[in-house]
């Protein structure tokens, strides 16, 4: 059996939120580019939360957009509610988080896909690769096409050798009992790829009919939403709320009696869950004295009376998820439209990996999302986009694309996972990047769309947008900075702000830089001569706010870039090292990592190391040259 | 680790010569020493290759701290190739740590690591490459033994007291955190009440360390030991003993208590101030009375009394009273003159001990020095002496440490009434941290995401 299909430059394993801006990235790159899924129907689905962003992973879809990636378009464009999150904190950490129609998302993205030129979208499961050399130039489908290609990107999620767990049953298969993909999973191992097992889960969904919404607290949207796009200027859809409840004794207690049947803690699961997104039979035991737990409920879609119910997540078995739902304020009548459940797949531990996302074991072969061990759509589509680019400059033989830990979340992301790997599935945190002040949600474009322009991912007409509002921002802050004034001046200004009188005089930048004044008030007294748009004028006011806060990171941000600069060889024998540790020596040989800076991180290697490292690379470089001379 | 930074050390081994060299080496090498130090001309106007003569003045009080001669080198004629400063201090270890101390306060210096400045050199071509494995050997064996100290130093006091105040922190830090990254999740709100709260509670531990390490006495200036005993059991040999047998003399500190006179030696790396009431008694009663006297005020000043007996001569009324004194002290019993007969009931001796060990010597012979040391590293290791865990608290760099996080919680304090949003704040937070950790030789790592998801219980 098996033909031979058509060749490609790139082939793309999985259409979920990572393949899809694989793929996308890919063929907007130039690449003749084929995106396969098991199930057609099933493109950009979200078999959890019907939500997209958040702290972190809502930088994240920010930082894709600035890029030149879909995931924030599409939301923008089919969400049913939109809340700036954590506005009372500092700009760093305002986060937008959408309600999606899942429904539409869908549609939306696999339109786009469809529309999208040298993008071929094919339903197919790959049960293997083609093999040459040790290197991956192809794919071969259950069907027995044989797709050849320069560069192949898995994604697949947690259809990786799938299980549902549920109480006591149990059973292969994908998310919302999709085809699982298990052939895959040999090859990859065959291959001389490490498989780790993890475990995520879902809270079932009730029918809205017959939700008692009275028992529970409204959360509206934003009434002048923000947009996860840079390009999405505005948007007239009516917005639905979700409702908060929460978990009642009597649901405590179910939960208790039943702990003998849960798989969690009779150890019919082996994977690692997520920290994170516990179950809410582990929150329960793991915090037994917290008396209440919040439940989130929220719409799946406009045409749909589904909900979600957030904080529920669980793998009890269904006539035990009943009983629970319905000790629910708000659920004593509800109608449970699908179970909750627990599911088990393989990852590829991500260490093996370049921070370009191709794995070393296997050239040619990226792998991108649930696949490397994180959880979420936004980590997904942000590793997806990468490992997009960087198959599509290697088939096009460019420098691959690294973004930095104080360039960008995604960044932060990818160099956690290949040079610290991890235990149960990565979610981004705000927490784990060092400079968060420089990584905010407002400046994303200022970070990364003048490198999405240059690998050809923004358009000139955006990018000429882009400079003009860089300009504009810079040339407004030089006013202001050049705007002197006396005490006197702005004594009403200040009363107003309920802000201390100057002492003396200065530049207006010095009113700004006081919390309580803000650029609205100044904008009053000393009007700009520029037309400058909400974006330019927020932009302003934090970029003058945070100065010396921002600086001090900016001064980190060029200890650490130092360290970066400092390459190390890729053929570098650690072996050769004389002084190294040796549990450090182990570690670097498995990580090879590329810069100083990235071997500095690997847990295990001590600054001592990095000395000796440093010894022997200038040893290296001096030997080398007088090689060359 | 990070390079091209400005760094700092005292060059000269500790407990060689009364000269010690602080070495400052890095691109803010010479505007660091200039802000501190008092001369004719700015270090910043002169030429390379000079030496000049002024104070170290502490800027916070602007008084003069030590008469320093400072030579300066400009890069790249220089050990490390960058800018550098050496500072030469004669007034030995104490004024040497203080000059440290003033140094480090400096934001733009930092203590430098095990063999660093012959990184530099290296690093910077001026060490040629058949050098550069010898290189790696002393920055790993330098880095071993303070690794090999870090381990000793984690079992001890001061390592809990400083993860105790890391617990404080991290804590906050989590609180902050989860505030951030589940801002709708029923978790109590971070306020700034509570934010000052956890700071100054920090702040006052900081401070309780950093107060025992200046109000004393440990390593900056020694274990506080004094020798006493009756007239002619053996003192003055014993200092001799001490100081003459050990090659590490420090230095001699001119006497803040007159007749006293103090020696300063490191035993088993125990530093020690020896003061001696030997060698003032022995020519009248009189004399005799005050040495006595002298014993007893030592006894009271003193963290360890090296109480000596003559093995030769049964116990005195003398003896009694002085031993009846010392009850509640860390004392180490010396039977001296072990050559002679035995005279001694020990017996008697005991009850006066309270857990105290007894160490039988013979000075003439020079024998028991080996069991004299071993008796107090076991009591400084094992806790029995008070104070002990201050002793790490007292090296340059800890305090330095220390004081980096303790500016940290005072600046997230400031800012908190300045209305500077929590995330912000935070940053100071973590430098306290992280300046923490350093103490411990602990990695910043995954550990607060630990804390985080350990404290709250989050998720979907």
């Amino acid at each position: 059996m098996g033909y031979t299909a058509k060749q490609y430059d790139v082939i793309v394993v999985g259409a979920g939120h990572a393949g899809c801006e694989a793929a996308l990235a890919a063929a907007r790159m130039g690449c003749d580019t084929l995106l396969l899924t098991i199930n057609l129907d099933m493109v950009a689905f979200m078999p959890c939360n019907p939500s997209i962003g958040g702290p972190a992973k809502g930088h994240v879809v920010r930082e894709i957009d600035a890029l030149g990636g879909e995931m924030g378009r599409n939301i923008d464009k089919t969400f049913i509610q939109m809340r700036m999150l954590n506005t009372g904190k500092g700009p760093a950490v305002h986060a937008l988080r959408a309600q999606a129609d899942k429904f539409m998302y869908q549609h939306e993205m696999k339109k786009t896909i469809e529309s999208t030129p040298n993008l071929t979208l094919r339903q197919g499961m790959v049960d293997e690769l083609i093999m040459e050399d040790g290197r991956c130039v192809g794919v071969v489908s259950q069907t027995g096409a044989r797709y050849h290609a320069k560069a192949v990107v898995v994604t697949t999620g947690t259809y990786l050798r799938g299980k549902i767990i549920m109480g006591e049953l149990m059973y292969e298969s994908g998310p919302n009992n999709q085809q699982p993909s298990i052939k895959l999973a040999a090859c990859l191992k065959e291959n001389g790829l490490e498989l780790i097992r993890f475990k995520t889960g879902t809270p079932p969904r009730v029918n809205g009919e017959t939700i008692d919404f009275s028992k529970t607290e409204i959360q509206p949207g934003d009434e002048n939403p923000k947009f996860f796009s840079y390009e999405t200027k505005e948007s007239n859809v009516e917005q639905i709320p979700c409702w908060l409840t929460y978990t009642s004794e009597s649901t405590h207690k179910i939960i208790n009696d039943n702990l003998h049947r849960a798989p969690m803690f009779s150890g019919a699961i082996e994977g690692t869950g997520p920290r994170y997104c516990p179950s809410i039979e582990d929150k329960i035991v793991r915090f037994a004295d917290k008396p209440k737990h919040q439940i989130f409920l929220e719409p799946e879609g406009r045409n749909t009376l589904e909900y979600y119910v957030q904080g529920f997540s669980t793998s009890m078995p269904e006539d035990v998820q009943l009983d629970m739902i319905r000790s629910v304020p708000g659920l004593e009548n509800a109608q449970m439209m699908r179970n909750g459940y627990a599911i088990e797949y393989d990852a590829v531990v991500p260490t093996q990996l370049w921070p370009t996302l191709e794995t070393k074991k296997i050239e040619g072969l990226f792998t991108a999302g649930q696949i490397n061990g994180t959880s979420g759509y936004e980590e997904a589509a942000g590793q997806g986009i990468i490992a997009g680019i960087n198959a599509a400059r290697k088939v096009q033989g460019k420098e691959p694309v690294i973004i930095g830990r104080a360039d960008g979340y995604i960044g932060v992301m990818i160099d956690d996972l290949v040079t610290k790997g991890t235990n149960d599935p990565y979610r981004l945190l705000t927490s784990r990047a060092e400079y968060r002040l420089l990584l905010r949600h407002d400046n994303a474009d200022l970070r990364l769309t003048p490198l999405g322009y240059e690998i050809g991912l923004i358009t000139e007409e955006r990018y000429q947008a882009f400079l003009r509002k860089k300009e504009l921002v810079e040339l407004e802050i030089q006013r202001l900075q050049e705007t002197k004034i006396k005490p006197s001046d702005v004594k009403a200004l200040l009363d107003e702000a309920g802000s201390a009188e100057l002492t003396q005089g200065g530049s207006v930048i010095l009113l700004l830089r006081r919390p309580e004044v803000t650029y609205e008030m100044l904008e009053k007294h000393f009007p700009s001569p520029y037309e400058l748009t909400e974006e330019m004028k927020e932009q302003v006011e934090i970029q003058i706010k945070y100065a010396g806060y921002i600086e001090k990171q900016l001064q980190q941000v060029e200890r650490l870039n130092k360290m970066e600069r400092k390459r190390i060889p890729e053929d570098i024998d650690y072996q050769d090292i004389k002084g190294l540790a040796n549990e450090a020596r182990q570690k670097l040989e498995l990580i090879r990592p590329l810069s100083i800076g990235q071997a500095s991180r690997i847990g295990g290697v001590t600054p001592a190391d990095i000395s000796v490292l440093l010894i022997y690379l200038e040893h290296y470089n001096r030997v080398t040259a007088a090689k060359g001379s | 680790m990070i390079e091209h930074d400005t760094i700092a050390a005292i060059a000269t081994a500790v407990g060689e010569g009364g000269i010690a060299i602080i070495r400052v080496s890095g691109p803010q090498a010479i505007q660091a020493v200039d802000r501190i130090f008092q001369t004719k001309q700015s270090l910043c106007d002169a030429a390379s290759h000079t030496i000049h003569y002024g104070h170290i003045v502490n800027p916070d009080t602007n008084e003069r701290e030590e008469e320093v001669l400072v030579s300066l080198m400009r890069g790249p004629r220089s050990f490390t190739a960058e800018d550098v400063v050496e500072i030469n201090a004669h007034g030995g270890v104490i004024a040497v740590a203080r000059v440290m101390d003033i140094l480090l306060q400096q934001e733009d210096v930092r203590i430098a690591e095990p063999g660093e400045f012959t990184k530099r050199a290296f690093l910077n071509g001026r060490i040629d490459l058949m050098q550069a494995e010898a290189v790696i050997d002393l920055i790993r064996s330098k880095s071993d033994r303070a690794f090999a100290v870090a381990r000793k130093q984690a079992e001890g006091v001061l390592s809990n007291k400083i993860k105790a105040l890391r617990q404080n922190v991290i804590e906050l830090l989590a609180h902050i955190e989860v505030n951030i990254d589940y801002p709708e999740h029923d978790v109590e709100e971070m306020t700034s009440q509570y934010i000052r709260e956890q700071c100054e509670k920090t702040i006052v531990e900081i401070d309780h360390l950093l107060k025992t390490a200046s109000e004393g006495k440990i390593l900056r200036e020694g274990i506080l030991t004094a020798i006493v005993g009756r007239p002619n059991v053996g003192k003055s040999s014993l200092m001799n003993t001490l100081t003459q047998e050990n090659r590490a003399i420090v230095t001699d500190i001119p006497g803040t208590t007159r007749d006293v006179i103090e020696q300063y030696v490191t035993l088993n790396g125990i530093p020690l101030r020896l003061l001696d009431t030997a060698g003032i008694r022995e020519t009248s009663d009189v004399v005799e009375r005050i040495g006595v006297e002298r014993s007893r005020d030592a006894i009271t000043e003193a963290d360890l009394i090296l109480f000596v007996l003559n093995n030769n001569e049964p116990l005195q009324e003398e003896d009694r009273e002085l031993l009846k004194s010392l009850q509640g002290r860390s004392v180490i019993v010396i039977v001296n003159k072990m050559d002679l007969p035995t005279k001694l009931e020990l017996d008697e001796v005991i009850p006066f001990l309270n857990g105290g060990s007894i160490v039988k010597m013979s000075m003439l012979q020079q024998e028991g020095l080996d069991q004299l040391e071993a008796a107090i590293s076991d009591m400084f290791f094992e806790g029995k002496l008070e104070a002990n865990d201050l002793t790490y608290v007292s090296n340059v760099r800890h305090i330095s440490l220390l004081k980096r996080a303790k500016q940290s919680m005072h600046d997230a304090i400031e800012a908190t009434y300045a209305g500077i949003p929590i995330d912000v704040i935070q940053i100071d937070a973590r430098l306290a941290w992280e300046a923490l950790g350093e103490i411990l030789g602990d990695e910043a790592g995954d550990s607060l995401i630990d804390q985080i998801f350990s404290q709250f219980c989050l998720g979907k």
